[in-house]
């Protein structure tokens, strides 16, 4: 059986909701939406929460010494287990 | 994932000699970017485990949730929040989230990752993923929401 999606419950929306968010379409224009206020602020909840979390952490490049490091640590291992 | 420069840079190391030991396993079955990051996955949730963290390995960490949340978001339209987010609580509710919800929300609305990538990295269906990160977003949500009133009764 194939829902309306003009006569969508709320939790029949909501439980659409990651399919249709993770589709990438508009769902502004889900008619769902259009006369739920409820489900519109729930949308617009996890947008922004979506648009915070982009900006929360800058790409952070790994410091030179860190290679270093890893280099060093790597030849250690290796020298130990040329030695065994 | 670990919200800790020092921690993520030990991790990185950690990864990068797991990478040197088992190089020699990678039989081309997945890219190489795939089997790197789950490697490098695995060395996270390996590490919070250790900590004492309610951690899993990455199998269960992607096994879908119980809907502990079903019918829960709807029903309470005063509790939306004001538009602006604080950086911090947001970044405490992420630390608070399940492992396998924090995975993918860190995955794909920090790092950029499409759902078809995370669903390879991870081993899980696309729809998995798109369905942890549903729930990661309320679980913050949730989280936001009484946040900031705790905050102001202080």
């Amino acid at each position: 059986m194939t829902e309306d999606p003009n006569n969508l419950s709320c939790a029949a929306f909501q439980a659409r909701l990651p399919e249709l968010i993770g589709s990438g379409e508009n769902i502004a224009a889900h008619p769902h939406l259009q006369s739920c206020e409820l489900c519109r602020a729930l949308l617009a909840d996890l947008m922004t929460i979506a648009e915070a979390a982009r900006q929360l952490f800058p790409i952070v490049e790994p410091p030179d010494r860190l290679w270093e490091q890893i280099e060093t640590a790597i030849r250690k291992e290796q020298g130990g287990s040329d030695q065994r | 994932m670990v919200g800790n420069l020092a921690e993520a840079e030990d991790l990185t190391q950690e990864a990068f000699l797991q990478l040197h030991r088992r190089i020699a396993t990678f039989r081309g079955d997945s890219a190489f970017s795939t089997w790197l990051h789950r490697l490098t996955i695995n060395v996270v949730l390996m590490h919070l485990r250790k900590k004492g963290l309610a951690v899993v390995s990455l199998d269960e960490a992607m096994e879908p949730a119980p809907e502990e949340r079903a019918g829960r978001s709807f029903g309470a339209p005063d509790l939306a929040l004001s538009g602006a987010i604080d950086r911090m609580a947001l970044e405490r509710a992420i630390d608070a989230l399940p492992a396998g919800y924090r995975l993918v929300f860190v995955l794909h609305d920090i790092e950029g990752y499409e759902h078809n990538e995370i669903a390879s990295m991870l081993d899980c269906s696309v729809g998995n993923s798109k369905s942890q990160l549903h729930k990661a977003r309320l679980k913050l949500r949730d989280a936001l929401r009484i946040d900031p009133r705790q905050e102001a009764r202080r």
